[in-house]
Order: C-alpha cells, then structure tokens, then sequence
C-alpha cells in the first residue's frame, strides 16, 4: 500500500446522502479478477444519465478529493469501491458519516476517509462550490484539512483518526505483515479451542 | 483476573468477541481469531492473488468454505456459464480452492447455493462462532449467536494468511422486539421496520443484538432474515442469542457436534447470553404488534413505509439531505408523491436472495399461490437460496405450486438480488423483491426495487400491484 502523509488537490462537492458502493462501482464491473483498473465503473450510472452531475463538470474533472454527504459508502462490502476511487484518482474522501466495512477497506489501500462534521462539510461544499479552483490540504500528520475560501484567510479543520490506523497510513504498512510478528500467539490460541467446533472439511 | 472478568456484565456480543481475542495491546486493534471463512468468487481472486504474490499459504483450510453464487446463471447450470468474465472469475475460485486446499462447492453440487444459506444449512454456523466473507450480508449468521460480519478483499487476504483479523471493540446496541407480530406480518417487515427507525447509518460502529419476546418465538429461517439486513441498518452485525430453537435446528446438521461434543457444546452454547445488568450504548423499541407490512418506495433500504402508506411528499422531510434524497428517490423510481403504495404497479416479483431465499420463504408464498394464477402482465422468478432448498422444496411439491401459478422454478444462486447475472431488470422496469438492497440499478441497469417480504412478493405476483397478502380476497384474485 502507498503511504499517505499529506495530500493536496482540487475537490469534487457530491451533495448526495447514502452514497452506496452499488453507486460507487456497480456489481457488473466486480466480475474482473484483477485489483486495478476500475476508473471505467466509477459513479457510471450517474456519470452517464445524469449530465451535470458533479464529475461531468470540467471544473472538477482533476479533483483529488471527493466530499460527500453523510453515510458514505453503505452496503455491499466490494473493497472494488475503494479501487474504483483510487484508480479514478481520488486520494481523499471526506464525510460527516461512513459506513464501516468501507472506511475499513478505505485503510487498506491507502485512500484516506476524513470524518468532519456535517457542518464543517457543508462549509467545504460552500467554498469549493463557489472557487472550483480552490486547493484543499489534507494532512495526515496533522490530522488538519486546510483550505483557502475565495483565497482569502485559510480556514484549518482538525480531524480525529485513532492513532494506530494513523501510523499504519504514514508508513504503508499491510496488516498481514504485521499480524505475522504474533504467529506464536495465535498458535496458543489455536490448541486452546474446544474440540467440537466445526471445521469445513467434507461432512462425514 | 479471571475473577473480575467473570463479575463484570457482557452482552451476548461481548463474551463472543472476548472469548476470540488472540492478543489486545494498549494502542493496537485486537487480534481476533476467526472460527469460520466463507468465501464466494467474487471478493476472492486479489486475495488470493496476493498470498500468491507474497509466497503464502492458507493457514486454516480447514476453517475455510468456498461457494459459486453471485455469477452464477439460474438457467442451465449444468452448461458453462455464458458470459466469459462470469466464467473467468468462477474458473479462477476453482483454480485457487483446488491450489490452496479448501473445500468448494461448485455449480451442481448438492452443497451449492448462496453462501450465507449453506453455512447454516451443513450446520457449519454454530453459536459463539466468530464467522468472516467477503460479503456484507455475513450478518445473516448471526441468527446463531455468532459474531457474524462482512469483510473486504484485503481482509480476506488477511483471514486466508493468519486466521485472524485486527478488530476494534464495536459499540453495543439493543433493538428489543416485544408483543405478538399480527398474521401476515414477518421478520423482512420486523427488519424494514426498523431499519426505517434507525436510518441507514443507525446502527453504524454497533452490532445489534435482536431480542424481546417477539425475536424469541422467530424460527431460525425467520431469524436469520433479521440478522441478515443488519448491515442496511448500518451496523457492523447482527445476533441473536441461541436457544431450544438454535439447538433443535442445529442438531443433526452435518457438521454439527455429534454425541459427547454435542453435550459439551450446548453446554457451552447455554451460557451465551446477555447478562441481565449488561449496558447497551443505545437501545430501541418496537411493539410487534403495531408492525404490518412494509415496502420501500426509495433507493435506500431506510426509505420504507407501511404498505397501507401513500408515496411521501419530499417537501415533508425537515432535513435538507433526507429532502434532497427522497427527491432523488422518487425521479428515480418514478414516483408521485401522494401515490397509494398499493396502487404502485410492479413488472417483476423476485422471490430469493440470502434474505428470503430459504425453504421456510418459499412456503410461505406457495401458500399464497396455490391454486392462483400470477397476474398476466407481471413476472415472477423463484429462485431456492441452495441446491439442498431447491431439493427440499421439489420434495414438498413447491415447484409444482410455483409452475402451475405461471411462476418461473430456478436453479440456486443469488440471481435477482444483483446485476452480476443474467437475472436483471430492464432500465424502467419496476420489482417487487425479497432481497436486501434496492439501490439505484442494484438489480440492473435502470431497474426500480420495492423491497418486501415473501407473503407480500406472492400477493404482488397476484395482482400485479404491490399487495398485502390480507388484502387478497378484496382483490378478488
């Protein structure tokens, strides 16, 4: 996975509530067995029915970093909806609420959620809406997002991410690797588990 | 230690996560061992992949179930499927299930079917379980008093490598269900209901413990719907804490424990559940009996209004975004605000999905239908969550039922529930489904979903509108 430490780009308002993964990259695109290359699923049903939807917008062609409404991300588990992203250019999505599975998948590639109040959000909205132009901060290492509104006096928003997640993106690190360094207490936990618990091997 | 966790009061949730934590550390997620991995075709191939790329093996094949469904035709599927990627992803779970040693049930085999319907019917869901897929409705296993949920592709990368996940400690909450549940009214109602309740982000960072006395006289197919639509809640899962119910279904499961095992584990079974001065973080309330039967009218499963409602007026939502979606809603489902919901006109029913796609479903709607025709303009597709429903539902004469009513008898898979096989709707065209989810194109491009119970989808089947199976005999059908 890519380290993310600090990130700024343009960024594309999606004033949308319950932004699901269905919307995000639909199944038929999922069929593909490879873990890139998904920019042609992204937002497709809204980028091709609907004309002045926000993407379409040149203005907001470049954008780095999506805001959207709350409830970002809700339903199907596809890890695909965070590669669509990715591989669509985002780096940074920002919402007042995620669905979990995929702020949990975000963590795995590299594609950093920012949880803001809806307040804070609305601003956003505001001001990218009226200057498509305007740069947005995201600093991880701060835990601050910055921005200039109408390039006047930069306005900075903190953000809470728990620390151990925070250093896992700053590094790049994958889990599995780390989860290796405790091979000996899973196996304790392993000759500690009751006899009758099932396994999957062909039924007698 | 001991003696202090021993006083402390849990929840079911609490003592099923507690008893699989491999390692907690201050300032780190906890380790947590994972009991069952499901797997299906397509969150798979990049996990597998990856394990290839880094030289890995799977640690606990033996902990680890695969199934073809999503991709999966209803028609012929005895044939290779049709569609080239559909077979390249399906080939590619077979090339890795037989590289890395798990055990898969492919197309035509008798364990086949949706993943979340075989692992509770070979018996392999069992309390106190911690049970992982790469697929959000892993809520479903949860019915069991397992700690139940969906994960992505790398996760599942990672449960295939260590038997393992990092996990931090979800939030408690009590959805409490009491009274009796009025005839025609099911769990898919209890579950929509209160999903409407909550929202969509509701249970989000909790897992939902279902009780009440309500929850308690369920069967475990009915049960199992409930657990399933957690996640359209928002939560992380769903449970149910075992009982009489959970054992008598579980007994003589293939991989259930057999003779002195069985004894040791309902022993152990027995002591899952909540203590009495357990604290929930939040706790809601519904009166079985005020519930009826309930259908969606938006593009989120939250958007559902008793089916004695009309279409709501966006101007009525107080909140912008809840405005701006029901507008959105309504110009995609092409609705009127004010319209009756029963007056609402359906092309395709679905009876099926890991929600309502099990034997206990397809009685309830063959109920409905014997002796009826399906109305004329209207389609309806039966689709048996597994190949072991289908053959149980042929034993009973179901499919005779469903044939002799004008209805389309499938083979098993996920089908209708998501456009990723040749079961779809067409752009405009509007469903009464089982399913889970109606998401905008969820069930193909331009396809419009009102999400409803079996009794409702048979009734709709009847007279082409959505229907409530009381209102039957009104309709004259």
């Amino acid at each position: 996975m890519d380290a993310f430490t600090t990130h700024t780009g343009t960024a594309a308002p999606l004033r949308r509530t319950n932004v699901d993964t269905d919307q995000i990259i639909p199944a038929e695109y999922l069929k593909r067995i490879t873990r890139s290359g998904f920019e042609d699923g992204l937002f497709v049903a809204w980028r091709t029915n609907e004309p002045d939807f926000v993407l379409n917008r040149p203005e907001y062609a470049s954008a780095s970093v999506l805001v959207a409404g709350p409830d970002f991300g809700t339903g199907s588990s596809r890890e695909h909806a965070v590669w669509a992203l990715l591989d669509g250019g985002f780096r940074v999505v920002i919402s007042s609420r995620f669905a979990d599975i995929f702020r949990n998948n975000s963590t795995k590639s590299g594609l950093l959620t920012v949880l803001l109040p809806q307040p804070d959000v609305e601003a956003l909205w505001t001001a990218i809406e009226a200057e498509p132009t305007t740069e947005v901060t995201v600093d991880l290492q701060a835990k601050q997002v910055r921005y200039s509104p109408g390039g006047g006096q930069s306005t900075t928003v903190p953000f809470e991410i728990d620390d151990y997640t925070r250093w896992r993106l700053l590094e790049g690190l994958d889990d599995v690797g780390l989860t290796e360094r405790h091979l000996g207490d899973i196996e304790s936990y392993e000759n500690g588990r009751s006899a009758w618990l099932p396994r999957a091997l062909p039924a007698r | 230690m001991a003696s202090e966790e021993s006083t402390v009061p849990k929840t079911l949730a609490e003592k099923v996560y507690d008893a699989h934590v491999v390692r907690s550390t201050s300032g780190e997620p906890d380790l947590l061992y994972i009991d069952l991995h499901l797997v299906h075709e397509v969150t798979s191939p990049q996990a597998f992949d990856g394990l290839r790329a880094a030289g890995r093996t799977v640690r606990r094949p033996d902990l680890t179930m695969a199934t073809e469904d999503h991709n999966v035709p209803t028609l012929d599927i005895l044939s290779p499927i049709a569609d080239p990627i559909s077979r390249a992803q399906v080939d590619a779970l077979r090339r890795n299930a037989a590289e890395f040693g798990i055990r898969l049930a492919p197309m035509g085999d008798r364990d086949q079917g949706i993943v979340h319907v075989i692992g509770p019917q070979l018996g392999l869901t069992q309390p106190g379980m911690t049970i992982v897929c790469g697929d959000s409705h892993t809520s479903t296993h949860g019915a069991f008093g397992a700690l139940a949920f969906g994960i992505g592709t790398s996760e599942v990368e990672h449960v295939l490598a260590t038997q393992t996940l990092p996990q931090y400690r979800p939030k408690q909450m009590a959805v409490t269900v009491d009274g009796e549940l009025p005839p025609g009214v099911s769990a898919k109602d209890v579950i929509l209901a209160v999903i409407a309740e909550i929202g969509t982000g509701g249970g989000q960072g909790h897992v939902i413990e279902y009780r009440g006395s309500a929850i308690e006289a369920l069967s475990m197919e009915a049960r199992m719907t409930i657990c399933n639509m957690s996640i359209e809640a928002g939560a992380k899962a769903g449970l149910i804490a075992p009982d009489e119910t959970t054992f008598a279904y579980l007994k003589g499961r293939p991989h259930a424990p057999q003779g002195a095992d069985w004894d040791a584990a309902v022993e152990n079974w027995s002591t899952l559940r909540t203590d009495e001065d357990a604290v929930f973080d939040r706790e809601v309330r519904i009166d079985a009996a005020s519930l009826t039967p309930f259908v969606t009218w938006g593009t989120n499963p939250g958007q559902g209004l008793p089916i004695t409602g009309a279409v709501p007026d966006p101007a009525d939502f107080a909140d912008e975004g809840d405005r701006r979606a029901a507008e959105q809603a309504l110009a995609y489902m092409g609705l009127t605000a004010g319209t009756p919901l029963s007056e609402i006109k359906v092309d395709t029913v679905f009876l099926g999905s890991c929600t309502n796609g099990r034997i206990e479903d397809l009685r309830v709607a063959a109920e409905l239908l014997r002796g009826r025709h399906v109305d004329p303009d209207t389609r309806m597709l039966v689709v048996p969550g597994s190949v072991a429903v289908k053959a149980q539902a042929e034993a009973e004469g179901l499919d005779k039922v469903f044939l002799e009513a004008g209805a389309e008898w499938r083979g098993a898979g996920c089908s209708m529930c998501l456009g990723m096989n040749p079961d779809q709707l067409k752009p405009g065209e509007r469903s009464a489904s089982t399913s889970n989810r109606n998401f905008q194109g969820r069930q193909g491009k331009g396809g419009r979903t009102h999400l409803v119970s079996p009794a409702v989808a048979a009734a709709t089947a009847l007279t082409g509108k959505l229907t409530a199976p009381a209102d039957l005999e009104n309709a004259g059908v």
